[in-house]
């Protein structure tokens, strides 16, 4: 079996976020990570790879700096990593991104290929099912739990209120929650390896099928009209009393309002 | 085909176990609006099995016209015959901006639809207008007008993006439940009813619905909550929510919580107030032990009232508060419900 996991790498906006002086956003005093619903799914991977025996591929699209989250998947026990790296490709929406990603897909076999449900920066979750609308196979989204049997892969298929128990046809394609399982750490001889591993590096002439047309900023779809970093929100009173007085200034707050 | 014929503001209306989705009759509210500044009419496109009796619900909510796509094979939600359905309306009807619930469905059905029918997608707006594209006049580019301008936010609620499709119909989004507002119920409603059917033929991409498992929780729906008391990890633990729930009950409002909550087990997720949760509006929302990570306030700054109870005068839950109180919440939520009871 062969299972390709596309991951991205991502600045990391829980916890640790930095802002300027003048409050917006300070990208680069923040660490870049592998996105967690994609780590998820490359433990999925490996799981299914320790289970059944598959072999696992790492791919990424991204600045050659990106290379940095295929060395930590290899870390983690991914067999091959490629990294899809050209000037022509940036500014991707995600319609251009999925379009990129397909097109080195198809130099690929594969049985399986897992994505995460979103990615922390963007968060839109639309690249994994659009990927599988450019290859023309079955995509399942929000996999809260993930199995093969046969030729199929049995998913659980999260929804607001319960979930869906989904059979697929392989290949398909699976959008993986973090919720999934809880993602190994790498070893020390894993890392030694993994630096020590070859990164197969893919640029425009390896894309199959992709019109120039459909690719970076100019084959994108949307366009941003305008970005803000968010000013935030002038924050109001803060008071620090002894219980009884805190007390009574939420109420007070609370009637003048005429919430009470 | 030019770009200026494709006509009309169509929102999925999404409808599961033959009930509307709130969220469609929100975006039909939005869509009327956008309708008005297009001079144009809304179309809402219900698919299902046996639910064309819902088109009158849709019509009461600003639909002025109702496609209907019924089939035994769209049953029960799956992607593929559903983005069959409603690709094939898009590129039968041929609208120009196509509206999306931003739930469990449509952030599936969205980006199958939009790489079907070759189109953009922007994902979780929280607003929509119509203006000019760019904003503001170029000399080397085309301003093209009456454009759907998509602002949602990005980088986990730290930065808000504004967004058009200028080359590509339909303009499509998904939007976040919660957000918009619908329209008050309208007697008597006029609306055309269209039957549509593109013919379902299974493939591989059909997949098999072997269970359908409800997870039943005695939970509320916090979007509905005019008063939401809400808890983070700073509780110190899932027993210690009783005591908003006490103060909930005082003041008539609910409980909800934040993302750490829930990934501590403590609490079911359809409580999570967030970015990767809910987006909530009530009148006054409580914030108790809550630091106030940014992907927690992007799903609450628009409340009208923000209170936040925290033992860290640094937590950045004050820089959303209009009213912050420093102090441990075990002594003062008690004392609070209390006084509310006794005030009764």
């Amino acid at each position: 079996m062969k299972i390709v996991v596309c991951i991205k790498q991502v600045p990391d906006t829980k916890g640790g976020v930095q802002f300027n002086p003048d409050g917006t956003l300070n990208r680069k005093a923040m660490l870049a990570i592998m996105n967690p619903d994609d780590k998820a799914g490359l433990e999925a991977a490996l799981r299914l790879r320790d289970q059944y025996g598959a072999e696992v591929t790492v791919i990424t699209m991204g600045l050659p700096k990106a290379k940095d989250v295929l060395i930590e998947a290899m870390a983690m026990g991914a067999d091959k990593a490629i990294l899809i790296t050209d000037r022509v490709l940036g500014g991707a929406d995600t319609w251009a991104t999925s379009t990129t990603l397909a097109g080195a897909l198809r130099n690929l076999e594969y049985d399986l290929i897992i994505t995460g449900r979103q990615a922390i920066d963007g968060d839109t979750a639309q690249v994994g099912p659009q990927i599988s609308e450019h290859l023309g196979i079955p995509v399942i989204s929000y996999a809260q739990k993930l199995d093969i049997a046969g030729g199929y892969v049995i998913v659980q298929r999260q929804y607001e209120d319960g979930y869906h128990v989904l059979k697929a046809k392989m290949p398909c394609l699976i959008t993986a929650l973090a919720e999934l399982n809880k993602p190994r750490y790498m070893t020390p001889g894993g890392i030694f390896d993994a630096c020590e591993a070859e990164i197969t590096t893919y640029n425009r002439g390896h894309l199959i099928d992709v019109d120039d047309a459909n690719l970076g900023l100019a084959g994108s779809p949307t366009k941003i009209a305008r970005a803000s970093d968010k000013v935030k929100k002038g924050s109001g009173e803060q008071v620090n009393l002894d219980p009884e007085a805190s007390v009574a200034y939420i109420l007070e707050k609370l009637t003048e309002k005429h919430i009470i | 085909m030019k770009l200026e014929d494709y006509k009309g503001v169509f929102v999925f209306a999404q409808q599961v176990d033959h009930k509307i989705n709130d969220v469609a009759l929100e975006l039909l509210g939005k869509a009327k609006q956008l309708a008005g500044d297009l001079d144009t009419d809304v179309t809402a496109v219900l698919i299902g099995r046996n639910v064309k009796e819902l088109a009158v619900k849709l019509a009461a909510y600003g639909a002025d016209r109702i496609i209907v796509v019924d089939d035994p094979e769209l049953e029960h939600y799956r992607t593929e015959p559903y983005t069959h359905a409603l690709a094939s309306v898009i590129n039968e009807f041929r609208p120009e901006i196509v509206l999306v619930g931003a739930t469990a469905i449509g952030r599936d059905l969205g980006p199958t639809v939009s790489a079907r029918v070759q189109t953009g997608l922007t994902a979780d707006c929280t607003q929509l207008d119509i203006g000019d594209f760019p904003i503001k006049k170029m000399n080397h580019q085309e301003q093209k007008h009456n454009q759907l301008l998509m602002t949602r936010p990005a980088f986990g609620g730290n930065t808000i993006a504004t967004i058009a499709c200028p080359d590509n119909r339909p303009q499509m989004a998904t939007v976040r439940p919660g957000v918009m507002q619908k329209l008050d119920r309208i007697k008597n409603p006029k609306a055309e009813i269209i039957d549509y059917n593109p013919g379902f033929s299974k493939n591989d991409k059909y997949v098999e619905i072997l269970d359908i498992v409800k997870e039943i929780t005695n939970t509320v729906d916090i979007l509905d909550a005019n008063i939401l008391i809400s808890g983070g990890r700073g509780l110190g633990g899932p027993e210690n929510f009783c005591i908003l729930e006490e103060l909930a009950a005082a003041l008539g409002g609910e409980v909800s919580c934040s993302r750490a909550v829930v990934d501590a087990g403590w609490k079911p997720k359809d409580l999570q107030v967030g970015q990767t949760g809910k987006t909530v509006r009530p009148n006054v929302y409580i914030a108790v032990g809550i630091s106030g990570a940014i992907q927690h306030v992007a799903g609450m700054e628009e409340s009208d009232l923000i209170i936040a109870i925290n033992k860290d005068e640094t937590a950045p839950i004050f820089d959303v508060a209009d009213y912050g109180i420093v102090g441990d919440y075990r002594n003062i939520v008690p004392m609070l419900t209390r006084q509310l009871m006794s005030n009764k």
